[in-house]
């Protein structure tokens, strides 16, 4: 077997919480492999830790336990120096490009920066090759002079990629980059997203809360709750038959506008919120929420355990026995068409 | 008709330069219906819905005329306005922590709206708080009325924003963006509420947002927006299913990736809406149009019929098959 681009290995954060509480745990141990070339799609609601993962993905935190491997080497504890060196291969663009450019910042100086940290100079220089690079994110002949304000959210999202391609990277890490922009411009991203990956071979790790996204651009998507990943399995297998009732809920949650459209399908309705993570819930985290929870399910921490040949690891004891043809239906349910007759209230 | 809006026009200024940010538009919303307006930054569709209310932002000018149950709102005084707002009218908005007192318990918020509008007395007004908040299904009713807003969920923060807004039995809800800020399953029990409330309550309901998937599924009538002006308006089934105008189509693509062909180019239109002061000649939407022809850059498509949809578009779309982002033109 081939070395994974990056490889996170029982990766855990904690972060200490003011006044002496209990830490909360962000990330409570997190296994995911990510070759070269593919994408591989996180999705979870707000405060489930898919935003810490990816910070400490990129090593912008340092994890409390596990392991970060890029490339094949560890770069777990790897200090300013090492990491300057890797990050020329690992690339960010985030949700809000107003926000992660500088506002004072000139386009031409922007999109120079990465050449000027690093220390090089492309071939045929700097001018030509950002020329070339805005010409790629379908921004040819821009005024480079102008600063970030004057441009829209769109514009500025693709010169936020431009930035992160411009030392040719390995692996971009994408927060969330089409949620802040209106509905009309984010197909743009996404077709710009993957061209760039055509184009240029290179690995990404969407993390959106938009399943429309990542359910057209992943190759694999992994499924995160309360700091865990819950479900993992190729793109097309988890929006047809999801097996972690998490994933259920979640799927349900967003029918396909098809299925929004005829109003066909019914939604399994979580009852309560996520839970506090700092005090987070006994043996699986999901059993308090989880219409099918058994006195196992209260005990027993469920690990991500592959099953069957398809690439499919499903956290849950009673999965998938208990819970593939529940599955099944909801993702005939969300794609329109069929009534839906599986329905758990439990608000 | 419940609320009428003929010819709206609102902008900054006086100056006869200033450019229209909402500009000149007509609906109606039939009582019972939920009407939902779907724009993107800059349609001007949330100065729409705060006219309504006469909570336009300071410096902007409204002409024209919106009527609610008959009675003129529009550059109405605070003496006529005051006991509409959440008296008949109920507000929702997107970010209850903004819009709640931080400083007030949720419960005592909502008894303050129904002791301003002279309905009840304090202790009288204490317990239809803990109802109201029943009603919004909040577990433990009587315990959240005690919390500040900072201490419960957003999802539990949009129930109570909805409870103070049914507080007075309105005879219609204003909710701008009531779902944008939430995770999609509390995004889910809100859209469900609505719902019910709508039903239950025979509420009207105008909603604003720009997220297709809330107005495929409670929309009974759409109002599409865009620079200002109508681009569509009709029956949510038809708009949803055959679009008529390119802009509404885009929207819908963009809502609809995950049935496009794994990884497959998406049908986008280019491009960003225009900024207020910056608005082209002609059909506004035409420098984003695929199929925009010479008399499109030129002259304003007028508003007209299609079967039972208002447009604003000279070459509508005849089969817009919304079902099929594969098969764009």
């Amino acid at each position: 077997m081939t070395v994974p681009l990056l490889a996170l290995d029982g990766v855990r954060k904690s972060f200490a919480q003011r006044r002496g509480g209990a830490a909360v745990q962000a990330v409570a141990g997190v296994s995911l492999n990510l070759a070269a070339g593919e994408t591989l799609g996180l999705v979870g609601e707000t405060g489930c830790g898919k935003s810490t993962l990816a910070r400490l993905a990129l090593r912008l935190l340092e994890p409390s336990g596990g392991r970060i491997l890029f490339d094949g080497q560890d770069i777990t504890t790897a200090g300013p120096a090492a990491l300057l060196a890797i990050r020329r291969r690992m690339q960010a663009v985030f949700q809000d490009p107003l926000a992660s450019l500088n506002p004072r910042m000139r386009i031409a100086d922007i999109l120079a920066e990465p050449f000027r940290v690093h220390r090089t100079t492309p071939r045929g220089g700097a001018a030509a090759r950002i020329a070339e690079l805005l010409a790629f994110v379908g921004l040819e002949g821009i005024d480079t002079r102008r600063l970030p304000a004057q441009f829209s959210g769109g514009q500025l999202q693709r010169i936020a990629i431009a930035r992160a391609l411009a030392l040719e990277p390995a692996l971009i890490v994408a927060d969330e980059p089409t949620s802040a922009l209106d509905p009309s411009v984010q197909a743009q991203i996404v077709n710009l997203l993957l061209h760039v990956q055509r184009a240029r071979g290179i690995a990404y790790l969407l993390i959106s809360h938009d399943l429309e996204v990542v359910g057209h651009v992943a190759d694999r998507i992994a499924v995160m709750y309360l700091g865990v990943i819950v479900e993992l399995a190729p793109t097309g297998h988890l929006l047809r038959e999801a097996w972690h009732p998490y994933a259920q809920a979640l799927l349900s949650a967003a029918p396909t506008l098809a299925a929004r459209r005829d109003r066909s399908w019914q939604r399994i309705l979580l009852g309560g919120d996520l839970p506090n993570p700092a005090d987070a819930p006994s043996g699986c985290r999901f059993h308090p929420r989880c219409p099918i929870a058994r006195e196992a399910c209260r005990r027993e921490v469920p690990e991500l355990r592959p099953v069957g040949s398809q690439g499919r690891y499903v956290a849950c004891h009673l999965a998938p026995a208990e819970t593939a043809v529940l599955g099944a239906a909801i993702g005939r349910g969300r794609r329109g068409g069929a009534r839906m007759q599986a329905r758990e209230g439990t608000t | 008709m419940i609320l009428s809006v003929r010819d709206l026009r609102i902008r900054f200024g006086h100056a006869a330069a200033a450019p229209f940010a909402v500009d000149g538009l007509d609906f109606d919303v039939s009582a019972g219906e939920i009407f939902v307006i779907i724009g993107e930054s800059g349609s001007g569709k949330s100065l729409t819905g705060l006219s309504v209310l006469g909570l336009l932002p300071q410096g902007a000018v409204a002409s024209g005329s919106i009527r609610f149950d008959g009675q003129e709102l529009l550059n109405q005084p605070e003496a006529v306005l005051r006991p509409l707002r959440g008296g008949r009218i109920g507000v929702v908005y997107q970010d209850p922590l903004s819009a709640m007192n931080p400083v007030w318990p949720v419960g005592e918020q909502i008894a303050e709206v129904l002791r301003a509008h002279g309905l009840a007395g304090r202790r009288e007004a204490a317990r239809r708080s803990v109802e109201l908040l029943e009603r919004v299904h909040i577990p433990d009713a009587p315990r959240i009325a005690l919390a500040y807003p900072h201490e419960i969920s957003g999802g539990m923060r949009q129930r109570a924003m909805i409870a103070m807004a049914l507080a007075c039995g309105p005879r219609m809800l204003i909710a701008d963006e009531p779902t944008t800020a939430l995770d999609v399953t509390i995004k889910a029990q809100i859209l469900e509420l609505l719902s019910e409330l709508r039903r239950e309550l025979a509420l009207t309901v105008v909603l604003i947002t720009h997220d297709m998937g809330v107005v495929a599924e409670l929309a009974d009538r759409i109002l599409v927006m865009y620079a200002g002006k109508v681009a569509e308006l009709g029956p949510a089934a038809q708009i949803m299913n055959r679009p008529s105008h390119p802009y509404t189509q885009a929207l819908l693509f963009s809502a609809t990736m995950s049935e496009a062909p794994a990884k497959a180019d998406l049908p986008a239109i280019r491009g960003t809406a225009p900024p207020i002061e910056a608005r082209p000649a002609g059909c506004r939407f035409h420098p984003r149009c695929p199929q925009a022809a010479a008399d499109c850059r030129e002259a304003a498509p007028n508003l007209r019929r299609l079967g039972d949809v208002l447009l604003a578009c000279h070459y509508p779309l005849l089969n817009g098959d919304a079902a099929r982002p594969g098969c764009a033109p």
